[in-house]
């Protein structure tokens, strides 16, 4: 059932790339390694997009996670003050994000893998392949995605204004 | 060639274009003598030993800056299939795009016009 | 055989008639092609340098390289040897392995540009239907190696200098991908092929200078080089984000940026000045590395001159250069791209279909799209000499106020 051939090859390697780089990520005492380890698995993300069709996404993965949202990961880490050698756990609460954590995996094993390998019917899924053309024409026809659209855009201004002002210096 | 060969292609080409620039460092790992020394492997400071930790507290700007750049980031995101599909779109199409346009460089103009973009 | 006249492009199905399994064929193609494109960069660097030493050495009325090899054609080499037998010294409290991987993610980064680079109708790496996206995502992860550089390297001149360039990459980022929206918008199309194919009528430069003008100018701002080049501001910062290495991992940085400069060079020949179209092309495809390489040649020696004759600026001046001119220049310029993309449409000035190669049939399309271009750079001008003028009638105010300070006059 399980064909050796590019694709399933590709599909381990970004895996084990995704799941290596997520394991680094919650156990690295340093941030800086820890925002290393993320790129990793982000990077494998934009991989299993490629292997899924979707080469657009995994450009906008690599563009806009791995070259501005780490980027601005580190900053933060550098922002606050001796915290990239943190020595300790100082966050007494941990048990209780495992908790959500473990919560979260059930939830998904139950509503992704189990429906997939327990012979769901696939027909509902369109084989289509949209183009990221397509993409554009939607993202502003009137009968479809125009106010999604707009409203993305307000929505992250609106964030950036609210960040500028969260992060200002106030003296 | 199809779409699998093309991304096979990058794939291929991601893994042998690491080879070629760790290959001179390999090679001068063999080649280039090692003495190390104390005084040697000292932190490089104008010739006065370094002060404090490396890691300072760095200025809120550079966070700032980086803020503005992301949003900025996401918005070409949208873009860019707009842009592709542009002989396709009619007028009205523009006036989303243009709506879009001005949306996003509200948010620069209100950072600049409070002062945010000021580098001192 | 038919299949092996071309081999390039038709390896695989040369090898598969002459009894190889088609799958190990295939591989054996891609793995040769990406061999080749990975080697060509790295190749050409080395006589780069060379052009850019000697460059320099006549405009500073010197002679530059001239002892190894003919005209000093080796020196480079004898530079790449002499810099792998130096001893390489990992500073006291460096992170080792995010120190070592810095430059060659740096490198990595800029050749992984070139796989979508079209150098002739039918030599490409790969063409990608979103070659523009793939080859900004690509190149943003240099950003992630001087991060990593200025990080790992436990020097405080490293850091700061590496905190400063980020910011200065990230922020030249902007105008550069929105100038690459308008090549896209006007082909209609993200792969590189079609954006040079779209261009046989007429260049994009000439339907949008702007934009061409912007990209140039941001990409000598992510290659780092002067005036932008804050980077290295020896009298600041010693030597920034590289002050810790030495031997070979500091020649990968500036093999990276020499490759860079080039790469640049030749995605803007590509994008707005008609990448390998040219008389005979399409009978001698050959021809296209020729009209590519000497276009891209120009612009690499346009930016060598700019790096040895401009000042560097201040951070605040190029923070703001950025800001407040390049990234509102650049979204304006897509606006009105696409307007009067809509009014040509509109007017029916757009060349008709068949005849989209035909230079006269573009000229009323990119006379309406100069025009606008030739608006915008009039209200701007307009609008820096108000604001030049407002700046030292400022200054003035100001000096004449001190002049009544002056102790000789107020004794009076």
């Amino acid at each position: 059932m399980l064909e050796l051939n590019a694709q399933t090859i590709g599909f381990f390697i970004f895996s084990a790339l995704m799941v290596g780089g997520g394991l680094g990520v919650v156990t690295s005492r340093n941030l800086i390694h820890g925002a290393l380890y993320l790129i990793l698995s982000l990077f494998g993300g934009a991989g299993l997009f490629v292997l899924l069709s979707a080469p657009f996404l995994a450009a906008v993965q690599i563009l806009v996670y791995i070259g501005a949202i780490a980027i601005l990961i580190i900053f933060a880490v550098m922002l606050t003050r001796s915290m990239t050698r943190m020595g300790e756990v100082f966050n007494t609460q941990w048990w209780l994000s495992a908790l959500v954590a473990i919560a979260v995996f059930a939830l998904l094993v139950v509503g992704v893998i189990m429906p997939v390998f327990g012979g769901l019917d696939m027909s509902t899924v369109s084989a289509e392949v949209g183009t990221t053309m397509e993409l554009g024409i939607a993202l502003v026809d009137g009968n479809q995605f125009v106010l999604p659209f707009e409203v993305a855009s307000l929505l992250l201004t609106a964030a950036m204004i609210g960040a500028i002002v969260i992060a200002r210096d106030r003296d | 060639m199809n779409v699998v060969n093309e991304w096979a292609f990058i794939g291929v080409f991601m893994a042998v274009a690491w080879i070629f620039p760790t290959l001179p460092i390999v090679l001068a790992a063999f080649v280039s003598p090692r003495k190390p020394n104390a005084i040697k492997m000292q932190t490089y400071e104008c010739g006065v030993e370094t002060v404090g930790d490396t890691w300072v507290q760095f200025r809120v700007q550079y966070y700032i800056h980086g803020l503005v750049f992301l949003i900025f980031d996401v918005e070409m995101i949208f873009l860019f299939p707009w842009a592709m599909a542009y002989n396709q779109l009619d007028f009205f199409a523009f006036g989303a795009g243009l709506l879009f346009l001005f949306l996003l460089t509200d948010g620069l103009f209100y950072a600049w016009f409070k002062g945010d973009l000021e580098w001192s | 055989m038919n299949e092996c006249r071309d081999l390039i492009n038709t390896l695989a199905a040369c090898l598969s008639t002459s009894g190889w399994d088609p799958g190990l064929a295939q591989f054996v193609q891609i793995l040769l092609g990406v061999v080749l494109v990975t080697l060509a960069p790295l190749i050409i660097v080395i006589f780069l340098i060379w052009v850019e030493r000697k460059f320099a050495a006549r405009i500073q009325d010197r002679i530059g390289p001239n002892r190894v090899g003919p005209w000093g054609l080796l020196q480079t080499i004898a530079d790449a040897l002499k810099l792998i037998t130096k001893e390489d010294i990992t500073p006291a409290g460096a992170d080792r392995v995010v120190f070592n991987l810095a430059p060659i993610v740096s490198v990595v980064s800029v050749i992984l540009i070139w796989a979508v680079i079209p150098l002739s109708p039918i030599h490409i790496g790969v063409d990608l239907e979103i070659g523009a996206l793939y080859f900004i995502a690509v190149g943003s992860i240099g950003t992630l190696a001087i991060m990593m550089a200025g990080w790992s390297s436990n020097n405080k001149y490293a850091l700061l200098g590496a905190f400063r360039v980020v910011a200065q990459l990230v922020s030249y980022e902007i105008p550069f991908v929105f100038a690459i929206l308008v090549p896209v918008m006007l082909a209609g199309s993200m792969g590189m092929q079609d954006i040079v194919d779209a261009q046989r009528g007429m260049w994009f430069a000439v339907l949008s200078p702007i934009a061409a003008a912007i990209f140039f100018l941001s990409a000598q701002a992510e290659t780092g080089r002067a005036p932008f080049d804050l980077i290295e501001a020896e009298s600041e910062l010693v030597a920034g984000y590289n002050i810790e290495y030495s031997g070979m991992k500091f020649g990968l940085f500036f093999a990276g940026e020499f490759v860079h400069v080039l790469t640049n060079a030749l995605l803007l020949v590509a994008l707005f000045f008609g990448g390998w179209v040219g008389p005979f092309v399409d009978q001698l495809p050959i021809l296209g590395f020729v009209y590519m390489f000497g276009k891209a040649a120009l612009f690499y020696l346009f930016s060598l001159l700019l790096r040895n004759t401009l000042p560097r600026v201040r951070i605040d001046q190029m923070m703001n250069f950025n800001w407040k001119f390049l990234v509102p220049l650049s979204v304006i310029n897509v606006a009105v791209v696409a307007f009067l993309l809509q009014v040509v449409r509109a007017l029916g000035l757009a060349p008709a279909s068949g005849m989209e190669n035909d230079l006269i049939a573009n000229l009323p399309q990119a006379a309406v799209l100069l025009a606008g271009n030739l608006v915008i750079i009039a209200v701007v001008l307009q609008l820096l000499r108000n604001a030049g003028r407002r700046d030292r009638s400022a200054e003035a105010v100001v000096v004449s106020k001190e002049d009544e300070m002056l102790p000789a006059q107020a004794a009076h």
